[in-house]
């Protein structure tokens, strides 16, 4: 059965645990994304821990509310939370990138809760698209929510499925912007400017909802208020910390894609106490 | 003279017949409904009608998200930008999930005409067969789009359904279509021509030609090119002194690669392509852009003759 919701005191203890079992198998695998996995940990675990509908015993449950994770190279996030749900065994976590292991370096359909395949950027927000028709086919009352990360957004795809997003009223949908300022290369606005990025999304017919993506409290009312909007979709640009909670991979681009050392693991792991 | 139909008119039909009996069948369209025919669907059904404009990479990427709620979605546009535009979209987001998306795209070859090189996808079969999970169906006529159609409806996974521009003559008599099993249309042991599509005609009327000279050959629809029918090949290959291979794409990774392969892994024997050679098109009439890049009866019959002559 789906866990209980939890109180805010209790989402940031449960986003600690997913932060230390991120740090823990990603130094296990030797590589892997930690600094996108722990910015957008707070969004993803409050998503989990308090506002979606599904059952773990049951992934394909009809009426479950959809999570895809567009940003697909923080996969750690995204079992680590759903090993924490309850959708498979927590042991399995530090087989991540292994042979033959059901956690793939990049999202696929082997892992329980993981619908459709993520990896190659910019094509979750039509994923969720399809999802948010599709219930209003067949008046179904499920939400569909959409993890995508900033640097992503450079990807022409996502601006094609805003447009459609929008046309298509989708206010079953609510999109995550995981804006932690940092891609491989360096600074978002150094490689690619996203600004203004609030009013890109508004002229494209979205409600916005620009956020501290680390308070739990504004990241619940966020979430709330994206089911009170009719007829248009919403985002939710959660301002965030690349490599959040470890205080020597925080804003550190070189965290983006490495692994931490066992030394570093060591260290992070203490900090996550 | 033999009945001539558009296989996008009949796409459009048969879209309607499957969607009065499978209220999960859905069509998605960028911005060329009337092209492709997927409108006379939109008429009929526009609750499950999608158009997604001028934006064919979100439209491939949104099939997804529709068949993993248990959709069964078609995706139409025309072939350059299903199979190029969108590659990566079909091969990561629908492909490698396995998904029920069923790609039917009008418009390839070269017999598109006049719009020309841009407009003319010479590729799109090398393109979908790389991909894994993939099936590919190329009806020769009106009749077996209806077929191909059926085919993709009722069998797991991703097709792409690859439909001409220009109105294709009927082919009689070719008996029952079974997904990946090729159709025998003309008796013969001295050489067997396989094609696939217009040029299943061109195949025909070659084989008259040469029956003319006293050569049999043997022609065969190959209208699944994945998976293909291994065992035709093979037959062909021992049977006879020679394989022809026609199809309106490049000769680079289409039918001829296909059966190249087979060939070169299992019975090695003389192959020679009819085929567009490493070019792109250009505006002009079918017919005389069928001349241009040699893809008609008459060099179906000078290959023929090239492999007895050896």
């Amino acid at each position: 059965m789906q866990p209980d919701n939890l109180k805010i005191k209790e989402l940031e203890q449960k986003a600690k645990q997913i932060r230390r079992n991120i740090v823990a198998m990603i130094a296990k695998a030797g590589s892997g994304h930690p600094g996108g996995s722990l910015s957008a940990t707070d969004a993803v675990t409050a998503l989990f821990f308090s506002e979606l509908r599904y059952k773990p015993d049951a992934p394909l449950w009809p009426g479950r509310d959809r999570f895809h994770m567009s940003k697909g190279h923080c996969a750690p996030l995204w079992y680590s939370v759903l090993a924490e749900a309850g959708f498979f065994p927590k042991e399995k976590l530090m087989t991540l990138r292994q042979l033959g292991s059901m956690l793939q370096g990049h999202p696929d359909r082997r892992t329980p809760g993981v619908e459709v395949a993520s990896g190659s950027l910019g094509q979750g927000l039509s994923v969720g698209l399809g999802m948010s028709l599709a219930a209003k086919i067949d008046k179904m009352d499920y939400r569909v929510y959409i993890l995508m990360g900033d640097g992503e957004i450079q990807e022409g795809n996502i601006w094609e499925a805003a447009m459609a997003c929008s046309h298509y009223k989708c206010d079953n949908l609510c999109a995550i912007l995981d804006y932690n300022g940092f891609q491989i290369d360096g600074k978002t606005c150094a490689v690619m400017n996203l600004e203004p990025l609030k009013d890109k999304w508004l002229a494209f017919g979205w409600h916005a909802i620009l956020i501290d993506g680390h308070n739990m409290k504004e990241i619940l009312s966020a979430y709330a208020e994206a089911k009170t909007v009719k007829d248009k979709p919403t985002i939710i640009i959660a301002k965030t910390t690349k490599g959040k909670g470890v205080s020597f991979m925080e804003n550190v681009c070189d965290f983006h894609g490495r692994a931490p050392t066992k030394e570093e693991a060591e260290k992070a792991l203490e900090e996550l106490k | 003279m033999a009945e001539l139909l558009y296989q996008r008119d009949v796409y459009g039909k048969t879209l309607i017949e499957l969607g009065k009996t499978n209220k999960d069948v859905i069509v998605l369209d960028a911005d060329l409904s009337s092209s492709t025919r997927t409108g006379l669907f939109a008429k009929e059904f526009p609750e499950r009608f999608f158009n997604f404009g001028v934006a064919e990479q979100n439209m491939m990427a949104t099939s997804a998200g529709f068949a993993s709620c248990g959709k069964l979605v078609f995706v139409s546009t025309f072939a350059i930008f299903a199979t190029g535009r969108a590659w990566d979209q079909v091969r990561n987001t629908v492909s490698y999930n396995n998904f029920n998306v069923k790609i039917v795209a009008t418009h390839a070859g070269i017999s598109v005409g006049p719009d020309g090189s841009s407009h003319q996808a010479l590729e799109d079969i090398a393109l979908m067969r790389v991909i894994p999970n993939m099936n590919i169906i190329v009806p020769c006529d009106g009749p077996q789009t209806r077929d191909a159609i059926f085919a993709a409806a009722n069998n797991p996974g991703p097709f792409y359904v690859r439909l001409g521009r220009a109105k294709a003559e009927t082919i009689e008599n070719k008996g029952e279509f079974k997904l990946g099993r090729a159709q025998e249309l003309t008796e013969g042991n001295d050489v067997a021509i396989f094609a696939c599509g217009i040029l299943v005609q061109e195949a025909l009327v070659a084989a008259g030609e040469l029956l003319n000279k006293g050569i049999k050959a043997r022609v065969i629809n190959m209208h699944t090119i994945k998976p293909l029918d291994r065992d035709a090949v093979i037959k062909a290959a021992g049977q006879t002194k020679g394989i022809v291979v026609c199809e309106e794409h490049s000769v680079i990774g289409g039918l001829a690669s296909s059966i190249d392969e087979v060939v070169a892994e299992n019975c090695p024997v003389k192959t020679l392509r009819v085929g567009v050679r490493n070019r792109y098109g250009q505006s002009g009439e079918p017919g005389q852009l069928l001349k241009e890049y040699n893809l008609t009866s008459f060099d179906i019959v000078k290959a023929a003759e090239k492999i007895l002559s050896k």
